[in-house]
């Protein structure tokens, strides 16, 4: 009987061929999936790498919801121009805790893995009410909105809790105190900044959006960029001691 | 006829069981509605109400109007065929391609011209993008597969479609999904995976339409009158199960509650990233290509009148797209910080995919062998046969664009986009529209209005390709070497917002490309609106086939 005729058994069968399909496309995906789980330099070891404080998940999540990442990547390439243009190539580390990964794939605007401090919160508010008028030649839409709208964090220690279910180190105390946290970190001077910064290490806390009487979506979101690639300090970093 | 018993008239189980289902899901949005945590999620959950509610009350008025004996599997001997929901998938499909290109145009337009943002919420480039996206893919591609997958595993098994609410709750519950993303993507509810936006219970909701889907599909083979099942039947398996399997990884969510629209991927960072591109990239594989060469399998040799080429070569072909396809994702990922080896891995059975994909392209083409002189005659035909060779030029690019030095210069840019465009609207677009073309005339029993409209609508959108294509690689290419280009200093030579302003007479000629396709498709509409709505209709002389053996 030849190897056609053999063939058969998939072509007369249809439970044989659904198993078939299965097996044959099961093969690839769990060979490239789960040794990532398992192997210890998958992620590198980096100092400095910290959950997101409860002000700059809420940005995060406002990054999300307006699909920045379709014209911007998070991901730094190892490659001359890019190391100059952007800073240190992105490490493993630095999104371990994002869910989902913003890495992008496109370029329609510049890279955002390192933007946190290049530019004054003044700047950002200027730029998402109207990017043109910082930048001439760009293509970015109006984010005006953004300063307008009260940002609702009724529910953001909830958000913390399913985090902290999936993995993420979020404390018993971060959860409690993550409504505070986020009116400390949006307001200047603030007398509980100390204990901010205790539970998550470098947050910055103060009134971002130029609007001290209320804490917006802009609020958030400029706190979430003005940290983005500033938690690993690469003056420290080794990077030969983490070459995969 | 004082004694003869009328046949009692009973609910089915599906019809009592998907009636009850629905009615408690209805119960359920009310709560969801009532306690929702944004207003958005509130419309949602109305939504699902009013769905449910409409469906239980026709499934009802349907058993009313209904006999009391289940319609027939077969009569006079030849197999009762179902085409409701087979004229609804198809008609949908019209409507959310017209819908998707349109959005397309409208984004095109918007990276040449940004005020077109309108500076409101719900008409950003970050939320129309992906309805965009979903709605050519998921909603026109989604259609046109669910509409010719059951026509043609009808036809190949010569057996009725199972079920007899179930594929009616396929075709509806599938659409009822896409309103559901479409409307969240405006509204700001997406976990931001591309490809993948839908949040957790919109997720929820297509799994059990999906499973319903398979198992109609799989039912009709089981009643099939055929010893061998027929291999555009086999890609549409591939298809509907890898989909599952994906869809169900990759989404794979803790919601934060049940009344928030919100839920955060339980894979985080550099596993999600490798996760997302195995969907993302198997997304192409398994919805834009299998299932789409499954089209190609039945309507090429159907249309032209000839056997498939060379039956053992879609043997090869099969098993080996489908295995190497899976190993492809990190080609997404090239230089960035998922390990090397998982990257190596990702380009080298991306290269080894061409093989596969071009012995798909071969076995399409050369079914022509002997008939090739209906290209003249048949632009319906010969929409398909370049839709094949669309295939086989992306299919090419793709691999070449895998390798990493390749990548280093494309991947971030325009290139890309470029590329999934000669897929979408040369391959996926063109055989779609070739399928359109023969089905809905078999369906509706009338022949096709208007040929010459056909001819019409190939060379509008080609050309609206063609300016599309070649304009993307243009500023891909172009953006990629301006953002490496060093001055003879030693300094980066054009800062980022010079490479943007670069891309704009690119970005007006992809736009006016975009709307040629568009016209094209409007033209097709038209073409098909008079064909469905013609008065008179043709009786087919129906062969009777002897069983393959």
């Amino acid at each position: 009987m030849s190897l056609w005729q053999k063939h058969q058994i998939f072509e007369k069968n249809s439970i044989i061929l659904v198993i078939g399909i299965l097996i044959v496309i099961a093969i690839g995906g769990l060979v490239e999936i789960v040794p990532l789980f398992y192997l210890k330099n998958t992620i590198e070891k980096a100092e400095g790498v910290r959950p997101y404080t409860p002000l700059e998940l809420a940005g995060r999540n406002i990054y999300v919801r307006e699909g920045c990442y379709l014209c911007h990547s998070q991901m730094i390439r190892p490659l001359r121009d890019e190391v100059e243009r952007y800073g240190h190539y992105s490490l493993a580390a630095e999104s371990m805790y994002d869910k989902p990964f913003q890495w992008g794939s496109k370029r329609t605007g510049p890279d955002l893995a390192r933007v946190g401090g290049k530019y004054s919160d003044d700047w950002h508010r200027d730029h998402l009410k109207n990017p043109r008028s910082v930048v001439p030649g760009s293509v970015m839409p109006e984010y005006g909105w953004l300063a307008q709208t009260e940002l609702d964090f009724s529910h953001i220690d909830t958000d913390l809790k399913t985090l902290a279910l999936e993995g993420v180190p979020y404390s018993k105390e971060m959860i409690e105190n993550a409504k505070q946290d986020i009116i400390t970190q949006s307001t200047t001077d603030s007398a509980d900044a100390g204990d901010l910064a205790k539970r998550y290490p470098k947050a910055q806390a103060r009134d971002y959006d130029g609007n001290p009487a209320r804490i917006t979506e802009a609020d958030a979101l400029i706190a979430y960029l003005q940290m983005l690639g500033t938690q690993v300090d690469f003056k420290l970093y080794d990077d030969k001691a983490n070459i995969r | 006829m004082a004694n003869a018993v009328p046949p009692e008239k009973t609910m089915t189980i599906g019809e009592g069981g998907t009636a009850f289902a629905l009615t408690l899901l209805a119960l359920l949005s009310i709560v969801v509605a009532a306690k929702a945590y944004t207003p958005e999620y509130a419309f949602h959950a109305y939504l699902f109400v009013a769905a449910c509610v409409a469906s239980v009350f026709a499934i009802f008025n349907r058993y009313f109007e209904r006999s009391a004996e289940p319609t027939p599997l077969e009569v006079n001997g030849k197999p009762n065929y179902n085409y409701g929901p087979i004229k609804f998938a198809s008609v949908a499909a019209v409507f959310w391609g017209l819908a998707g290109f349109t959005v397309g145009v409208i984004i095109a337009l918007q990276l040449a011209f940004p005020d077109l943002n309108l500076g409101i919420p719900y008409t950003t480039f970050g939320r129309l993008r992906p309805l965009h996206t979903s709605a050519v893919i998921f909603a026109f591609g989604g259609n046109v597969l669910v509409a010719t997958s059951f026509y043609v595993v009808q036809r190949t098994c010569r057996a009725r479609l199972a079920g007899d609410i179930a594929p009616w709750f396929v075709v509806l519950g599938y659409n009822f999904f896409i309103v559901i993303a479409g409307t969240g993507y405006l509204l700001g509810i997406t976990q931001s995976k591309e490809y993948a936006e839908p949040e957790w219970y919109s997720d929820l909701f297509l799994t059990v339409v999906w499973i319903v889907y398979f198992l109609v599909f799989i039912g009709t083979i089981f009643r099939r009158k055929e010893p061998h099942i027929y291999v555009a039947n086999w890609f549409y398996l591939a298809f509907i199960l890898t989909i599952a399997v994906l869809h169900l990884g990759n989404n794979a969510a803790v919601p934060v509650s049940l009344y928030s629209p919100k839920s955060y991927i339980v894979w985080s960072g550099v596993q999600d990233a490798m996760v997302q591109w195995w969907y993302g990239h198997n997304a192409v594989g398994f919805f834009l290509t299998a299932g789409f060469l499954a089209i190609m399998y039945y309507f090429i040799p159907k249309r032209a009148e000839r056997p498939i080429y060379s039956y053992r070569l879609s043997i090869i072909h099969f098993w080996a797209l489908i295995f190497l396809y899976i190993w492809a994702g990190p080609h997404h990922l090239h230089y960035t910080a998922l390990p090397d080896w998982a990257q190596t891995l990702g380009m080298t059975f991306s290269i080894m995919l061409w093989m596969p994909s071009w012995g798909g392209m071969i076995n399409g083409i050369m079914t022509l062998s002997g008939a090739w002189d209906k290209l003249r005659t048949d632009p319906v035909l010969r929409m398909m046969v370049v839709s094949v060779a669309f295939y086989g030029m992306s299919t090419f690019e793709g691999p070449m664009m895998s390798v990493k030095v390749v990548n280093s210069l494309s991947h971030y840019t325009d290139w890309t986009i470029g590329h999934v465009h000669s897929g979408a609207l040369g391959w996926v677009g063109y055989v779609s529209f070739g399928a359109l073309y023969c089905l809905i005339p078999w369906l509706w029993n009338r022949p096709l209005y208007s040929l010459k409209l056909v001819n019409w609508h190939f060379w509008i959108s080609t050309i609206g390709i063609v300016l599309y294509i070649s304009s993307m690689w243009v500023s891909g290419i172009l953006q990629g070497l301006m953002w490496r280009a060093y001055t003879n200093l030693g300094f980066l030579e054009y800062s980022f917002v010079e490479t943007v302003e670069a891309m704009h007479p690119f970005y007006v000629i992809r736009a006016l490309g975009g709307l040629l396709f568009l016209a094209g498709a409007v033209v097709m509409a038209w073409n098909l609106w008079k064909t469905v709505t013609a008065a008179e209709e043709v009786k087919p002389a129906d062969v009777a086939l002897a069983p393959a053996e």
